[in-house]
């Protein structure tokens, strides 16, 4: 006697404790895995799940085991040619017939790592390893501007596309019972009456009294029916309101110097503080536009191989990079539909005449638009006019504008958590 | 059992499977495996998915298990391979317990559910229960309950004392599983009920027991301190046991945790040992009982095709050039030597009179029978490998010596070879052989407490380059300096390992 069990619907993630043990074990490993593929990656497609390898050696557990060396005798199937007392040279490499059993796996190089995918979840865990994501939940956005329609209810008034038949007639039916209550329970009782008398003898009193009854249902019947079947204030009409609703739609704006000073490491954390801000923002909202700003002495648009790969030298006005992305949001987003981030990686350098001008321009043409700004500089040495400048800024907008130094990569997550944690405290 | 004379109507011809057609198999089958005498634990029939043999594979097959890191890499190998194509999955898992359980992919169709049902439900589950070496082994009642009680147990260990001293605890005791058997000496039988029961008691005893051995006050007498100048007296094989019972340093947790994993691995131990004896009387059955469901046009022959088309790549043996090669495939040695054994019984050759007298002529399944009760992989092999086969398989033998740059062959499949190759296969499934032979040695009791192992070496062969590593596990559990020593057959120390490392002692 079997018994016959389906155990499909059982719960399948029996190994993920031992899965996470090993993710744990490997943290190392994988961190690296991890931070190679930040690099190489676009910002837009961070968010997926990564590749790890880890090299077997690392991995492999330890048991006693027989060395390579000494006697051995090992019986083969399928000899072709082999006469008893042929002697041959060791074959080198893992081939078939290859002596000892301690690697006996010849399946390939397939096997020299151990090579295995985490998921996009555990890939952000281990970007931002030991650093809480913050709770980012989506504030009362500023300026919101688009509204949408959402039905709230129903109204007696309105206009016909919106009549609610079902409700209408409801009220109509409702509305009819009411008012016709007291004729219809005399009607019940005059009846009653009326079948008392048809069941009893015949004589004249009785038949006149029939009569009367007869008369006075009519009567109230009458009156029932001319109620009327539907009446103004039965119309009921769908309610339809107009909620302002935060916009869905984001720009984040990547400016960045890319002059001389610039070297690929501080581009790189640049790069890690930008995808954070991407990260963020994708939690956020619907769709997502990045424009990409590099400046030198001229800022231009760019895309994101040219902004964080290609190397240009030169000066350094950073009001070039901040005039261009006044210019593009006055003409491709609007303050009222989209919500603008604008972040700044720097570090530091400007030219010495020019960082008046920035605070101009970002007071007078950026600020007032922007969801929020932050700037922040990579730079281990002193502050120079650039920041100081800044720290004008952000007494004017304490709201909008953010700015913070970042000194190595470890820096960039604190950082970050501190700009935007200002933030939702304003909010809230 | 008379066969009807005229043919039935087949089960089933399409190739879905419902659970109505698997349960019309299962009894046809088991009517014919009754008729075989195929003596057998009621079955547990499992279906379930893909991801859920995955976990099953990475558990050791057992429905459940402690949690480890290794299971987890042992899960997402299995995985990437699968999902990458590299590996298909076993179609069934069974497992040696009472009722028996057998796993059944769904995605199986109704041939390979009814093979897998053949050949797990009553080829592995009756050698399960006939097998002499699981008879004395392992309680098939019991593992269920014991791995529910060990799961728990190691679960609350992490609650108490982290999941980080329990991981390392356990990564020690995985290294040494392999010593953690016992080979010769009979076991007592575990039993989840017991286990509760006893674990108190044990406890207290085993820090008792060890005060008496560690006590530092001088011994009276001259000859007390001689008694005990060799401890143990005999070399220990198993090395968990000694650990458990011995270790100075071990709270009473760490040693129930050694406990568990050497019951564990005392429990698959008997798997080891008749690999290919286990899947050739599965593979022997489920060939014989397909057939017998075909003989009675319960059938279609669209299945036996597709049956034919899996058993065939099972039991097939790549030769030893082929880039498939990969050893022996113990699925074709098995089968074969089963099928060998039928052939003598029925149809003996005069070669087979004068090899196998004792089973020319006689009653096939009585053989068969004895074959799979009173035997492990080591002597099935001594015992039943034929001339005939060795000549089928076109084995032969290389003898490989370390010193010698080349390699000879030393027996092929003629006259002069079958006694040879037949005495070597035999070895080379011999699991002492297979395994370096390390027990420990001394315990310098009165000095430093430091263990002493000894490795009785196997035709000279070193230890691999692991060892450092197991060794520094074994110093783990023991807390106090430990000692490998690799010993030639003329009992001359070859080679030493110490942890810590001894470094200023290797350059003398």
């Amino acid at each position: 006697m079997s018994y016959i069990i389906d155990r499909r619907l059982n719960a399948k993630k029996k190994s993920t404790v031992n899965r996470q043990r090993f993710l744990r074990r490997y943290r190392k490993h994988i961190k690296r895995a991890v931070e190679e593929a930040v690099n190489q990656r676009s910002i837009r497609d961070i968010e997926q799940g990564g590749q790890v390898t880890i090299p077997s050696r690392d991995i492999s557990e330890p048991i006693f085991h027989h060395g390579d060396g000494g006697q051995r005798q090992r019986i083969y199937p399928g000899n072709k040619e082999y006469m008893e007392g042929d002697e041959f040279r060791r074959p080198q490499g893992g081939g078939g017939s290859g002596s000892g059993k301690g690697k006996a796996s010849n399946q390939g190089e397939g096997m020299d790592d151990f090579t295995f995918n985490i998921n996009q979840e555990e890939f952000l865990d281990f970007l931002f390893e030991g650093l809480e994501l913050p709770y980012m939940v989506k504030k009362k956005l500023r300026d919101a501007t688009q509204t949408e329609t959402r039905r709230a209810g129903f109204t007696t008034s309105g206009s016909p596309e919106k009549l609610h038949i079902v409700r209408s007639l409801r009220a109509a039916h409702a509305r009819r019972i009411a008012l016709s209550g007291k004729e219809r329970r005399q009607v019940r009782e005059l009846k009653k009456e009326l079948w008392k008398l048809e069941d009893a003898p015949t004589d004249p009193e009785n038949t006149k009294r029939r009569e009367l009854l007869r008369a006075e249902i009519d009567a109230l019947e009458k009156k029932i029916r001319k109620l009327p079947f539907i009446d103004d204030f039965d119309l009921k009409f769908t309610n339809l309101v107009r909620v302002p609703v935060p916009s869905s739609k984001a720009v984040m704006f990547c400016v960045m110097d890319v002059s001389g000073s610039m070297t690929q490491a501080i581009k790189d954390m640049a790069k890690r503080f930008f995808i954070l801000l991407y990260l963020f923002l994708t939690r956020n909202y619907k769709q997502i536009e990045v424009v990409f700003i590099r400046h030198h002495t001229h800022a231009k648009e760019v895309d994101e191989e040219e902004f964080f790969y290609s190397r240009e030298t030169g000066g350094t006005i950073v009001s070039s990079a901040l005039t261009l992305t006044g210019d593009v949001i006055r003409d491709r987003y609007p303050a009222g539909d989209w919500n603008i981030y604008v972040a700044q990686a720097s570090d530091g350098d400007n030219w010495d005449g020019d960082s008046d001008a920035c605070r101009q321009i970002l007071i007078n043409r950026v600020l007032p638009y922007v969801q929020y700004y932050a700037y922040v500089e990579i730079t281990t040495g002193p502050h120079q006019n650039l920041w100081l400048e800044y720290e004008r800024v952000r007494e004017a907008y304490p709201e909008t504008f953010a700015m913070h130094q970042i000194e190595e990569a470890s820096d960039i997550y604190p950082v970050f958590r501190k700009l935007f944690a200002r933030k939702m405290e304003g909010a809230a | 059992m008379s066969r009807p004379a005229k043919k039935k109507q087949p089960l089933s011809t399409g190739s879905e499977w419902t659970f109505e057609l698997i349960e019309a198999y299962d009894r046809e089958i088991a009517r014919l495996a009754k008729g075989f005498r195929l003596d057998t634990y009621p079955n547990q029939i499992e279906i379930i998915t893909s991801e859920q043999m995955m976990d099953a594979y990475s558990s050791i097959g057992m429905p459940l298990n402690y949690n480890h890191w290794s299971f987890g890499k042992q899960f997402v190998e299995t995985e990437q391979r699968y999902k990458r194509g590299q590996m298909g999955l076993a179609y069934e898992i069974v497992i040696n317990s009472n009722p028996s359980i057998a796993y059944l992919m769904e995605e199986n169709t109704m041939t390979m559910q009814a093979l897998v049902i053949a050949h797990a439900c009553y080829g592995h589950n009756s050698f399960f229960k006939g097998n002499y070496l699981f008879r004395t082994w392992t309680d098939a009642s019991a593992i269920i309950d014991y791995l529910l009680f060990a799961k728990k147990y190691i679960a609350d260990c992490e609650e108490r004392y982290g999941a980080e001293a329990v991981e390392e605890l356990l990564d020690s005791c995985h290294a040494l599983m392999n010593y953690g058997v016992n080979r010769y000496k009979r076991p007592q039988p575990l039993t989840a009920e017991e286990e509760r029961q006893r674990q108190r008691d044990r406890e207290e005893y085993i820090q008792r027991h060890l005060n008496d051995l560690w006590n530092t006050i001088p011994q009276k007498e001259e000859q007390e301190t001689h008694r005990v100048s060799h401890f143990p007296k005999d070399p220990e094989e198993n090395i968990l046991y000694f650990i458990e019972k011995n270790a100075p340093l071990l709270e009473p947790w760490q040693r129930e945790i050694v406990r568990i994993v050497r019951k564990i691995s005392q429990y698959f131990y008997p798997q080891k040992q008749t690999q290919v004896m286990n899947e050739g009387w599965a593979c022997f059955w489920h060939y014989n009982l397909l057939y017998g469901l075909y003989d009675e046009g319960l059938v279609t022959d669209g299945f036996m095709m597709e049956f034919l088309h899996s058993h065939s790549s099972v039991v097939y043996q790549p030769p030893f050039d082929s880039p498939y090669f990969n050893g022996i495939n113990p699925y074709t040695l098995g089968y074969n030597m089963m099928q060998d054994i039928r052939r003598i019984c029925e149809h003996p050759t005069d070669e087979d009179r004068e090899w196998f007298p004792q089973l020319a002529g006689t009653d096939w399944l009585d053989a068969v029978h004895y074959a799979m009760q009173n035997f492990k992989d080591e002597s099935f092999i001594q015992q039943y490998l034929s001339p005939a086969l060795i000549r089928e398989l076109k084995l032969f033998e290389i003898y490989d010596d370390a010193e010698s740059p080349t390699l000879k062959v030393s027996a092929i499949h003629n006259e002069a070879g079958y006694q040879r190759i037949r005495e070597d296969l035999s070895a080379q499934y011999n699991l002492g052989n297979r395994e370096p032979n390390i027990q420990v040695y001394n315990v310098d009791v009165r000095g430093d407490r430091s263990l002493t192992l000894r490795h009785y070496m196997y035709n000279n062969q070193p230890l691999g380059e692991s060892s450092e590593e197991v060794l520094r596990h074994l110093h783990r559990l023991w807390g106090f300096d430990v000692h490998l020593e690799s010993v030639k057959a003329d009992d001359t120390v070859c080679a030493q390992y110490h942890c810590p490392p001894r470094e200023v002692l290797e350059t003398l």
